[in-house]
């Protein structure tokens, strides 16, 4: 069945099993493997992506339901070498150790902060509900998402749209 | 990459808060953990997993597979039964005696646990090659399970027919059960306690996997595997698999966490190996979530029957232990050591004269136990810390008074403990006072007391845990004595490039610890540069050819020390050609920032890079000197660290509904000299999230067929965000004598004191009940019987002392 998808702004059309699930789609067809497959029960959160704009769990929609559909992966988040305010957050942070539950964890927390923009710390808490982490004990993951939320008052952050939300210019960071 | 807060002139970098340079590539999606590699014309590994706790495979059909679309091969067993040189390796045989049964990658004429390996189909995809596991045809005789440890040691069902026992062996560490045995007769007052250790699912995000190629020419392989042990894995694939080491490469890229999970060599790593080898194409597996909760080795796994004796002011004269162990059904890696590792803990920090160990480990049907986060020590910490409390109570003293009447003195060390060890150092007495004040214990007595006598439905419980352990494993000679099979030594080189750019080479193998970004600090640190300039090689055999690879939390203490000291050689090396070149005597030249000078003439210097570069072109070196700058240094250490704190929790119970609410937690650790206290704090709050899961939630279930209820993160209960709170942290500094950093170890802390201090806080909260213990995971239907049960008793919510001068036996059964 063909379908066709923009991915991190590139649109392409392919042909694919109706059973492909849009995390495989993603990482076989589309060949960006940072988002991650945890589980089979959409109960980790490791494959979280942007489709249309809202936070999805990769693992529990169809390739063929993203026909047609915009779509961001942890690797368009950055824009080239300058992190997004919520990669920063993560690295400054240290919201993160080994990095698996990372991509959709940030991907979680984007989203998170775009709906709850001044979240409290118990709402960080609920809103990364679905998403699990077993190295980090989340305290610095929620740290970090509170610190994006604030460095997003302080007017760092910019347009709401995912992909380019909050990005800050080359020359405001220390991007790695 | 570079990295902030890097101190560009070489300004102190060590105790910094360095952000890690392993970031970036995590962050956005570059990484690549195996399940990234993309391998042209990889074929797909799909397992078929017996269904029964206990069978004999009858017959194994796999031609219904092979008429799949995209299928290669499919083969049972009996199949493969030549390709192996050798059974999936025990490197822990802790007695001569000990019964250990066959374990071939592929069970052949028996299925021991549910999950056990008996068929493997290889597809041209991952979907091709699930569906053809479904078409295999294996035919079972189902025979009873066994999954009770005391009902294993009654021998009514024996996993293992060809050992004649379920007893795997019995180990004691009893140096004079005369002085137990006195020291119980004159007590004036006993705890008696058994304590179940549930089995723990680790549940690294990152499920395993394996891509094994072979390499165009000359027979060799790469082995890429989701492993914490690439060198030792190397070795186990040589001698199973029956390649020669020499054409083995194994790499572990990056790895979603271990735990101890991939600190194992697993069937699936070996079949990957063979099938490459035998079809002549890449080969790859990758674990679903559910073989992650059967097949990979499980955690825990103990009943603990512990005694404690003391005299009247609750000085403790005697621990008595008695372990059962479950082994479950095979012996993995090393899996029999793991009740070793606690055995020398369980008089944990307290100074106590007399003490008898005794072990005995079973086999089960269920999935093999094996090293997770703290690996028999937790189970000890929980033990004697949860005993101390119990002791408080017959005493009739607070538990922070318990233990300040029992603390090792800060001027004992180095101490030598009952148990034999030699206890580096420590000051336990002032991580009390420290995490006391942290936490702002009289207030929470208070509040507590406040909500006690409010009579409401929403009790406060407080719990404290004092815990010790031993890292750093280990001295390989002690490891020799407890009949482990391998050392304890950590590798290390480096080499300061002709650029001035310096390459570290270690053996350890990080997968979340941040060794890149600490190992560089350490040598920047010796070297006065900026860490930016040193790269750090790891987790690659033919890169880093030596090492013992990353568990224990060893990795600092042995890894980083030998990087620390093959550092020094190095720069002995570049101050005996600076000072050839300076024409001064070594003792004259001082290294700071990167440059060696002459003391008290400051301009005449050299810089490292310049000495690096002539001792690359070594147009004029010492007589006798070898080229370039390199140096490489092999780290045993000569003792174990003992890292240490107090933890203290504080939980909210719903008396009505029997829920707890993890609602404050407070870590004093000390782990020696720190490298990065951002990292450190990092491994604590995880590794307490890990502890207080035990506590509370998680529990890998059985039913009495042997079948594992908790196979899925639906039914095992991994904590989110919103179950935990966050963690206050604080330490203190006592540097351990036993390396030239200082360094104890922190990866396993967390998860060793968290758990009894949050039942502590459980049973704080449970006391006006006359409750003594309640089983882990504290579930809110085990505290609301608990309750019940109380209630039904007639013990009121007032009577605290209900037991207190009785010898009663806190029961924790394990519910299924
Ligand atoms: S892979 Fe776990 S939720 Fe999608
Ligand atoms: S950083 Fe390892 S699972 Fe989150």
């Amino acid at each position: 069945m063909n379908i066709t998808v923009t991915v991190n702004g590139e649109t392409a059309t392919h042909d694919v099993e109706p059973r492909l699930l849009l995390v495989h789609y993603l990482r076989d067809v589309v060949g960006l493997t940072g988002t991650n497959v945890g589980c089979d029960t959409s109960s980790c959160g490791a494959c979280t992506v942007h489709v249309g704009g809202e936070s999805v769990k990769s693992c529990t929609m169809l390739a063929v339901q993203a026909d047609g559909a915009d779509i961001t992966t942890i690797e368009g988040l950055a824009q080239g070498d300058v992190l997004h305010p919520m990669q920063r957050a993560f690295r400054e942070n240290h919201g993160l150790q080994c990095g698996f539950c990372t991509p959709g964890m940030v991907m979680a927390a984007v989203s998170l902060l775009e709906e709850h923009p001044h979240p409290t710390e118990a709402e960080v808490r609920e809103g990364l509900e679905g998403n699990l982490c077993r190295c980090t004990g989340y305290h610095n993951i929620v740290k970090a998402v509170l610190a994006a939320a604030d460095a997003g008052d302080s007017g760092a952050a910019a347009t709401g749209s995912p992909g380019v939300a909050g990005r800050v210019p080359a020359s405001a960071g220390a991007p790695s | 990459m570079t990295t902030v807060e890097a101190s560009a002139g070489g300004g102190p970098v060590l105790g910094t808060r360095l952000r890690r340079r392993e970031d970036g590539a995590l962050l956005t999606g570059e990484s690549r953990f195996v399940a990234d590699l993309a391998v042209p014309g990889a074929l797909h590994l799909a397992l078929v997993r017996s269904p029964h706790a206990l069978a004999r495979i009858v017959d194994v059909d796999v031609s219904g597979a092979l008429a799949m679309p995209g299928v290669v091969a499919a083969f049972s067993g009996a199949d493969l039964r030549d390709e192996w040189a050798g059974p999936l390796p025990c490197g822990w045989p802790v007695t001569a005696e000990m019964k250990q049964p066959a374990h071939l990658p592929l069970a052949v004429e028996r299925a021991c646990y549910v999950g056990d390996a008996v068929a493997v189909v290889v597809a041209t995809s991952e979907y091709a090659a699930h569906d053809a596991a479904d078409a295999v045809t294996v035919t079972y005789e189902p025979l009873p399970a066994v999954v009770d440890l005391e009902q294993a040691l009654t021998d009514e069902v024996v996993v293992h027919p060809e050992l004649g026992t379920n007893v795997a062996y019995t180990w004691e560490l009893a140096p004079d059960d005369a002085a137990v045995d006195a020291a119980f007769a004159s007590a004036a007052h006993v705890v008696d306690a058994r304590y179940v250790q549930q089995r723990l699912i680790p549940a690294a995000m990152e499920p395993r996997g394996v891509l094994v190629v072979p390499e165009p020419f000359g027979g060799s392989f790469t082995v890429y595997s989701a492993t914490q042990i690439p060198h030792i894995l190397r070795v186990m694939l040589a001698l199973t698999a029956g390649v020669p080491e020499t054409d083995l490469r194994v790499v572990a890229p990056a790895v979603g966490g271990g735990f101890g999970s991939k600190l194992n060599v697993y069937a699936e790593e070996v079949l990957a190996l063979a099938l490459a080898r035998r079809l002549r194409r890449p080969v790859r597996w990758i674990e679903e979530r559910t073989e992650n909760a059967q097949a990979t080795i499980q955690g825990r796994g103990q009943i603990q029957h512990v005694e404690l004796a003391a005299d009247a002011e609750g000085k403790v004269t005697a621990v008595r232990v008695r372990l059962t162990a479950d082994m479950g059904a095979y012996l993995q890696l090393v899996t029999p050591g793991i009740p070793l590792l606690g055995a020398f803990l369980y008089s944990g920090v307290y100074d106590v004269p007399a003490y008898s160990f005794r072990c005995t480990s079973v086999f089960t049907t269920a999935t093999p136990t094996d090293a997770y986060r703290g690996a028999g020590r937790p189970e000890a910490t929980y033990a004697i810390e949860r005993a101390m409390d119990t002791l408080a109570r017959r005493v009739g003293v607070a538990p922070e008074e318990i233990r300040r009447r029992n603390f090792i003195g800060p001027d004992a060390f180095p101490y030598t403990s009952v148990a034999g060890l030699v206890y580096d150092s420590g000051n336990y007495a002032g991580a009390l006072d420290r995490c006391l004040a942290l936490a702002g214990y009289d207030a929470l007595r208070a509040e507590q007391q406040r909500r006690r006598a409010a009579g409401g439905t929403r009790q406060l419980g407080i719990g404290i845990s004092s815990y010790f352990e031993m890292c750093g494993l280990a001295p390989s000679r002690v490891l020799a004595s407890l009949n482990y099979t391998a050392g304890g030594w950590e590798a290390a080189s480096v080499r300061i490039l002709p650029t001035g750019k310096v390459e570290v080479v270690t053996g350890t193998s990080p997968h979340g610890q941040g060794h890149e970004t600490s190992w560089a600090m350490i040598v920047a640190d010796r070297l006065g540069i900026s860490p930016d300039d040193v790269d750090v090689i790891h987790s690659d055999t033919a890169r880093a050819p030596y090492g013992l690879d990353t568990y224990g939390s060893r990795s600092l203490a042995v890894g980083g020390t030998a990087v620390a000291m093959a550092t020094d050689r190095v720069v002995d090396k570049a101050r005996r050609l600076a000072a050839h070149q300076l024409e001064v005597a070594e003792e004259d030249l001082e290294l700071a920032g990167g440059v060696f000078a002459v003391r008290g003439s400051p301009d005449r210097t050299m810089a490292l890079a310049a000495v690096a570069f002539e001792a690359f072109t070594a147009h004029d070196l010492p007589d006798g000197m070898e080229p370039n700058l390199e140096a490489s240094c092999h780290f045993d250490p000569p003792n174990f660290t003992f890292p240490f704190g107090t933890h203290l929790a504080v939980v909210e119970l719903d008396t009505d509904t029997g829920k707890v609410s993890l609602v404050a937690y407070h870590a004093v650790d000390d782990c020696g000299v720190q490298v990065n206290p951002m990292i450190v704090e990092g491994q604590v709050h995880g590794g307490v999230v890990q502890g207080a899961a035990q506590a509370l939630w998680e529990e890998a279930a059985y039913d009495t067929e042997g079948n594992l209820l908790s196979a899925t993160l639906m039914d095992y209960l991994v904590p989110s965000a919103a179950e935990v709170p966050s963690i206050t942290t604080a330490s203190t500094v006592t540097p351990s004598p036993t390396n030239v950093l200082g360094v104890k170890g922190v990866g396993e802390a967390g998860t060793i004191g968290a758990a009894p201090a949050v039942i502590n806080a459980v049973v704080d909260a449970l006391s006006p009940f006359g409750i003594e213990d309640i089983a882990m995971p504290a579930s809110p239907q085990r505290v609301w019987r608990a309750i019940e049960d109380a209630r039904r008793r007639g013990t009121h919510p007032t009577s605290t002392a209900a037991t207190d001068d009785t010898t009663t036996q806190a029961t924790s059964t394990k519910e299924t």
